[in-house]
């Protein structure tokens, strides 16, 4: 695989995806020094939310610390060369929140749909395009549709005004032949200026593996996170996959070293636990079931005495897709029954 | 004997025939026209269930209303069309129901406020809310009229195949006019929808979870009592709606789940979300009509 002068524009997630394994308790003082210290690493993209997005305070997924506004004002205002990214999930998170995050200077909007649902973004593509934001459409769960259908949906966002489409391994389920398939096809058949990028998961420690094969067969942005903070067993670890590409001759134009700081002096303190490719994660990725359930699993298994990745299993088995969090407690409930 | 109320159904697609389907059996309300913009297949299914038909819009209810007037019109169009329907329809004297997330008129959840609609000022408009509304609302009044709710939260899991353009291009109305209702409806202080969409084959079933955060500690037995007889309400006239599990109390934290299937009249039976939607806004209409005859308004 020959990277040799490939740019790459990396993007952290450890202040979004971060949020999940943090049960969305990140403090905005946290948001602020970590933020900083990616800012310093010279990283380009952080993005800064709620885990399932702009409006996803619920008690469905969780009420968070800080409110998302709170948190992208003291951010943005905090970093000196990184543009601060948001995520939206249509469904639970209206333009209302995306002119809100614009109004606090957020430069990238991410819009994210099921990978064959894209028709609900129009709206949201659409405004962020007109606000002048960089616009991503942002396809969820792409290992359960085959290269074709994830064409045809980032078909769909690209014509609704996104300038970029991620293939996103929200199961970490992928193998790199899965990503070499999505990302071929779609660098192939997109328009020659819409970017393509890849979000993974570190469910079946691919990550990295699995980014350098979406580089090679064209895509321009990675996401990571600092420490690999995420849902499951969090994501590309993207200190691993910054020293990867500049041993490859790939240019990021982020510090390594200060990268490796920030993740080790500024993430790590912060975890509950260590975010690691425990059972539970590896049932994520082995039968593909979307990685911020993981904790829900682990709450209903100690509640109702049944085990997480049983829980797990079963949620992949029935097709669920992200946001469907409030199936666990009563598939949890009916395991429990069914025991007794 | 009585003489049913005459209706109009703007909108031949899937919805507005299986409200078809669905007057063919009421005892109050007979659909005699069907609107659509071209010659579709839901025209031609009604001209052969004998409907008068337009394919000039609400235009052409409007040219034969003389001819044949209607009390009621269903709108089963979209948001964005409803709000010139319903100034053309109500022109004329008709009562809008209206099926789009449009909200002009007052709401109706049949079961929580549609008596309180009927005792007032009869409104010229009513609106249908949302499906996932429909499915949720008289779950979130189940709970705040045993006790106060700061806060309630719905999640409405839908098969991809019952979500039809109309709401994909404008997700955020459903999210919108799901939350205000919630609060104005239901009874809580404070309203969120969210709404999943999953392209599972075999469609699933329509599910939703409600979750309500209330003031003072649950109170078990009522709160149980209440939540069954608003079941049982609700299969009056929607049979396939299920709870899944006793409600979940955790804390303060309420949590219901029920499974909507609907009858399968033209709409699959895993659209339940669209079947309460016609159910509720055929009840609605129903309601309206025995209080008009009751009254002997002129019909």
């Amino acid at each position: 695989m020959n990277l040799q002068g490939r740019s790459v524009t990396l993007h952290d997630m450890c202040l979004r995806d971060g949020m999940h394994p943090k049960q969305h308790q990140i403090t905005v003082e946290q948001m602020v020094d970590i933020a900083g210290a990616l800012d310093e690493a010279g990283v380009p993209l952080i993005e800064v939310t709620h885990g399932d997005g702009l409006g996803g305070a619920s008690v469905n997924y969780g009420f968070p610390h800080a409110s998302d506004e709170t948190y992208l004002r003291a951010v943005v205002d905090c970093v000196k060369q990184s543009a601060i990214s948001a995520l939206l999930l249509p469904g639970i998170g209206t333009v209302d929140h995306l002119r809100m995050a614009a109004d606090c200077g957020v430069k990238t909007i991410r819009v994210a749909t099921h990978c064959t649902e894209a028709n609900v973004s129009r709206q949201h593509i659409a405004l962020s395009r007109e606000l002048g934001l960089d616009t991503v459409g942002f396809l969820m769960m792409a290992h359960m549709v085959s290269a074709e259908d994830v064409l045809e949906q980032a078909r769909l966002m690209e014509s609704y005004g996104a300038n970029c489409i991620y293939c996103t391994d929200s199961a970490g389920y992928m193998l790199p032949q899965d990503v070499t398939d999505r990302v071929t096809l779609l660098r192939r058949e997109l328009n020659s200026d819409t970017e393509i990028g890849f979000h993974g998961h570190h469910n079946l420690a691919m990550g990295v593996a699995n980014s350098l094969a979406a580089i090679a067969a064209g895509a321009d942005r990675i996401d990571g996170s600092a420490a690999g903070l995420g849902a499951g067993a969090g994501n590309t670890p993207l200190e691993a996959m910054a020293a990867v590409l500049d041993r490859m001759g790939a240019i990021t134009g982020v510090d390594i070293f200060k990268l490796a700081d920030a993740a080790e002096e500024h993430v790590l303190p912060i975890m509950d636990e260590p975010v690691r490719l425990s059972r539970d994660a590896l049932v994520l990725g082995y039968a593909g079931a979307y990685s911020s359930f993981l904790l829900f699993a682990k709450r209903a298994q100690a509640k109702y005495g049944v085990p997480s990745h049983e829980i797990l299993l079963e949620m992949a088995r029935r097709r669920t897709v992200g946001g469907q969090e409030d199936l666990i407690e009563e598939i949890a409930i009916e395991m429990a029954s069914k025991a007794s | 004997m009585k003489t049913k109320a005459k209706a109009a159904i703007i909108g031949p697609g899937n919805i507005g025939t299986d409200l078809l389907m669905k007057c063919q059996r009421s005892q109050f309300i007979e659909a005699t026209w069907m609107i659509g913009i071209e010659d579709s297949a839901g025209i031609q299914r009604a001209r052969e269930f004998g409907l008068r038909t337009s394919t000039d819009g609400v235009d052409g209810l409007v040219a034969g209303f003389s001819e044949s007037p209607v009390d009621f019109v269903f709108d089963a169009t979209s948001a964005y069309v409803h709000a010139e329907n319903s100034r053309k329809v109500t022109a004329l004297g008709a009562t809008m129901i209206d099926l789009t997330p449009a909200a002009i008129g007052p709401f109706c959840i049949p079961p929580v406020n549609l008596d309180s609609l009927l005792s007032t000022e009869p409104a010229d408009n009513v609106n249908m809310v949302t499906c996932g509304g429909q499915a949720t609302i008289p779950m979130v009044y189940a709970v705040s009229r045993v006790q106060a709710v700061s806060y309630a939260e719905i999640v409405a899991t839908v098969a991809s195949k019952s979500v039809g353009m109309g709401t994909r291009d404008n997700i955020d109305e459903f999210t919108r006019t799901t939350s205000s209702a919630i609060s104005r409806i239901g009874g809580a202080d404070e309203g969120k929808a969210i709404i999943i969409i999953n392209p599972a084959e075999p469609p699933l079933v329509m599910r939703d979870t409600i979750h309500c955060l209330t003031k003072e500690t649950p109170n078990e037995a009522d709160l149980r009592a209440s939540i069954d007889r608003m079941v049982r309400e609700v299969q009056g006239y929607v049979p396939g709606y299920t709870l899944n599990n006793a409600p979940i109390i955790d804390g303060n934290r309420v949590t219901i789940s029920v499974e909507v299937e609907g009858l399968g009249d033209f709409l699959p039976k895993y659209a339940g979300n669209l079947d309460i939607m016609t159910a509720a806004g055929l009840r609605t209409a129903e309601m309206m009509a025995q209080r008009q005859q009751r009254e002997g308004s002129p019909t």
